[in-house]
């Protein structure tokens, strides 16, 4: 792979960590976050290695990956984290890069989901992936 | 005790059955529990991003609202804690967002008011010695897996409800009502949330069940809807109730267990803890 400065540093990923509120250098790819991550088991890149794509550049690689939708934004990689970064921000600021620059489907629900779902959940599911 | 009290949209609906029992415990236990005028829904998940102030509009409303009233606020559910205590604290420390959301809501506002849990009411107002001597009915032989789940303890500099990975204050509250509370690994692990409503998949409620039955526990008890919806989802026996369907229960009322699937009454039945039926 070949870095440049630009691609490692680009408008893109500044919007990412202004909105996450989070700067993706100070973590060291422990890999705590993914081991501890309750969704970790059905994505296709995990936690950690999604901040190593977007340490390296790699924005559109990171806003590609399952894991964005999949977090749940429960904390728990944010309240182990020996580096103090708040991944589910970061996750979060993908979502919502992601959501602003392109119209995505809001996720259908079965009528039998939405009659017997707790009105809480719903709403939670439409402002995480319907904005 | 006075208190204003936020019950959030769930407990209006499909969680009705968590509001009725947790105002006949306030009752009994001499908690008053006046329910905040004209509140909404607190838009369920606190936002992440650093500019979504827009999402903070209803709770800063709700807890505007309580302050103009004079009293703190109390709630329930965990999703309603987790975002009205947030959004408190925000306000407080945040001079742009307060001004912002302040001059938007034209309410005057800046986290003079606290957000309780009805678990920390207990905990610190009434206290588990007094609610132990209250109870009428013991729950003698019940062993009840308490289920935390993220949205009561994480973030924890912001929700300091409990220590984040060792938490105790359900395990006390189901000692103080003669239960015995099960230790079971993935007390505090996510069920998968919202997240479960689209990926029926996904693995994270079952975890959790399957490991709180392993550890021997009959029921299970939490704090949130979107919880109790995933988790009785994913085992066919294990029943799932909100902890104030018990405190009802230990003070002599019936629970409010109808209807319910996975049906915890032949539970209770069994170990003689449900009222008579006449």
């Amino acid at each position: 792979m070949r870095l440049t400065r630009s691609q490692l540093r680009s408008e893109l990923l500044a919007r990412v960590e202004e909105i996450g509120g989070e700067a993706v250098a100070h973590c060291y790819q422990c890999g705590n976050c993914s081991a501890g991550c309750p969704l970790a088991g059905e994505m296709n890149v995990l936690p950690h290695r999604v901040v190593r794509l977007l340490q390296l550049g790699q924005v559109e690689s990171a806003l590609s990956a399952n894991a964005i939708w999949l977090c749940a934004a429960c904390q728990a990689c944010a309240a182990r984290c020996p580096r103090g970064v708040d991944l589910s921000r970061i996750m979060e600021a993908l979502r919502v890069v992601q959501l602003r620059r392109s119209t995505i489907e809001p996720p259908g629900l079965t009528p039998d989901t939405l009659a017997r779902a707790p009105q809480q959940a719903i709403v939670s599911l439409y402002r995480k992936y319907g904005s | 005790m006075e208190y204003r009290y936020f019950p959030g949209c769930t407990l209006h609906e499909q969680a009705r059955n968590f509001d009725i029992t947790a105002r006949e415990s306030a009752r009994e236990l001499d908690i008053a529990l006046v329910e905040l005028d004209n509140w909404q829904c607190c838009g369920a998940v606190f936002p992440l991003a650093t500019d979504a102030l827009i999402n903070l509009v209803s709770p800063y409303r709700a807890l505007a609202s309580a302050h103009a009233a004079g009293f703190d606020l109390v709630t329930l559910c965990s999703g309603c804690l987790n975002v009205l205590r947030r959004t408190n604290r925000l306000v407080a420390t945040d001079r742009e967002a307060r001004e912002k959301l302040r001059d938007f809501v034209e309410m005057d506002y800046a986290g003079e008011r606290r957000v309780y849990h009805l678990l920390e009411v207990l905990r610190r107002e009434v206290t588990f010695e007094t609610l132990r001597s209250r109870v009428k009915r013991r729950l003698t032989g019940l062993h009840v897996a308490p289920y935390y789940g993220c949205l009561l303890l994480r973030p924890p500099e912001e929700m300091e409800f409990d220590d984040v990975e060792a938490p105790t204050v359900m395990e006390d509250f189901l000692r103080a009502l003669g239960a015995e509370p099960v230790d079971y690994p993935f007390r505090t692990e996510c069920c998968g949330a919202y997240v479960a409503l689209r990926e029926a998949k996904t693995q994270a409620a079952a975890q959790v069940v399957r490991s709180a039955a392993a550890a021997g526990a009959e029921l299970v008890v939490s704090s949130c809807p979107a919880c109790n919806y995933n988790l009785e989802r994913v085992h066919p026996t294990l029943p799932v109730v909100y902890f104030t369907q018990l405190l009802a229960l230990a003070l002599g009322r019936d629970g409010a267990f109808a209807g319910q699937v996975p049906d915890p009454t032949p539970l209770l039945r069994g170990k003689s803890l449900l009222p008579e039926v006449s």
